[in-house]
């Protein structure tokens, strides 16, 4: 078992060594921002295509929810970036501390996902048999609303359907690397109450760090883009 | 070791300019601006996530040759959305009939001359 700070033999100094890991992380989240950019293209190519139901969709997302879900992993972007720090400085205690603080908000990101996802079962709004977009519509107003709605788009089932799908694929995507990114972080969390990181050797809560901020970054995109399609029109 | 350490002060100015953003952008939507609200909803993002990458992330203060990866990917992303989209904008609708074909198609029609 080698001693943490030591040189691999294929490197000349420390600082290549960590520049090969940051490079090594980078060119993974490159091929990321890729597979969530064929996402993000085929939700441009069906918003420009369906634009009333895609709003209509849009509309039935909890803003109050979205918003502080942003707010919320903007903090723990925070925690993380704070936690390199706290290893670049050797302070061992509080590089666990913004470790647990980081995960503590990815949970808490995921936990609000999964009442977002239950008001969806329970509004009739999972794509499939039971999906009814009248539940959405209280009174009068709201059922005139829907009509002009049909009136504009005779398909709108079928395409606000496609957008909950997409909804759904890419919030899920993005969930299943938050899930990811909890796990390396609860490793890290370990890791440092061993004392492994320090400023010496904090290489692991760097690039971990890089893959979180760029959850971060693409939940950054996926917020405006799902819940804030034509929230002045209805 | 020579890396650069940024400080916690920069770390939470930041971070208030994000929540700040994000307010901005959630109150913006509210606001009828026509085909502009998508546009000032995604300036305001790619802001966001320009502090993350330069300050979170650290690549202002990463060598020359990983900033051209971070470059890369952008410009490959790029390629990907305006290369699909001038195929999808530029397609008749299907409303429209197509276009009668030339007699040049069939062998006939070839050597039959124009």
């Amino acid at each position: 078992m080698h001693r943490t700070g030591d040189l691999f033999g294929q490197y000349q100094t420390l600082e290549q060594q960590k520049d090969s890991a940051t490079l090594g992380m980078w060119l993974f989240l490159v091929t990321e921002v890729l597979f969530f950019g064929g996402m993000f293209l085929t939700y441009t190519i069906n918003r420009s295509t369906y634009p009333i139901a895609f709003a209509w969709g849009s509309n039935t997302l909890d803003i109050t929810l979205g918003t502080v879900n942003t707010a919320v992993l903007i903090l723990s972007s925070l925690t993380m970036a704070m936690a390199v720090w706290s290893a670049q400085t050797d302070k061992k205690r509080l590089v666990t501390g913004f470790l647990i603080a980081t995960l503590i908000l990815g949970c808490v990101f995921l936990g609000i996902k999964f009442v977002e996802y239950s008001q969806k079962y329970e509004h009739h709004l999972i794509p499939g048999h039971n999906f009814d977009l009248s539940y959405h519509t209280e009174g009068p107003e709201g059922a005139a609303k829907l009509q002009e709605a049909f009136r504009q788009d005779p398909g709108l089932t079928a395409h606000t359907q496609l957008y909950v799908s997409l909804y759904f694929a890419m919030t899920g995507l993005h969930a299943l690397h938050m899930i990811v990114g909890a796990g390396l972080v609860f490793w890290l969390i370990l890791q440092s109450m061993k004392g492994r990181f320090s400023r010496s050797y904090n290489t692991p809560v760097e690039i971990i760090g890089l893959y979180w901020h760029f959850v971060d970054i693409v939940w950054i995109f996926l917020y405006p883009l799902l819940y804030l399609i034509d929230r002045h029109l209805k | 070791m020579s890396e650069h350490i940024v400080s916690p002060t920069v770390y939470v100015i930041i971070f208030a300019i994000l929540i700040v953003m994000t307010a901005t952008t959630a109150a913006v939507a509210f606001v009828d601006l026509g085909r502009f609200n998508i546009v000032v909803a995604l300036v305001i993002a790619t802001f966001k996530a320009s502090l993350v990458v330069l300050f979170f992330m650290h690549a202002r203060y990463i060598p020359g040759r990983t900033q051209l990866v971070i470059i890369a990917g952008v410009f490959w992303l790029a390629i990907m959305l305006s290369l699909t989209l001038v195929d999808y904008k530029t397609r008749r609708p299907e409303s429209e009939p197509a276009p009668a074909l030339s007699s040049m198609t069939t062998p006939a029609g070839y050597f039959a001359g124009s």
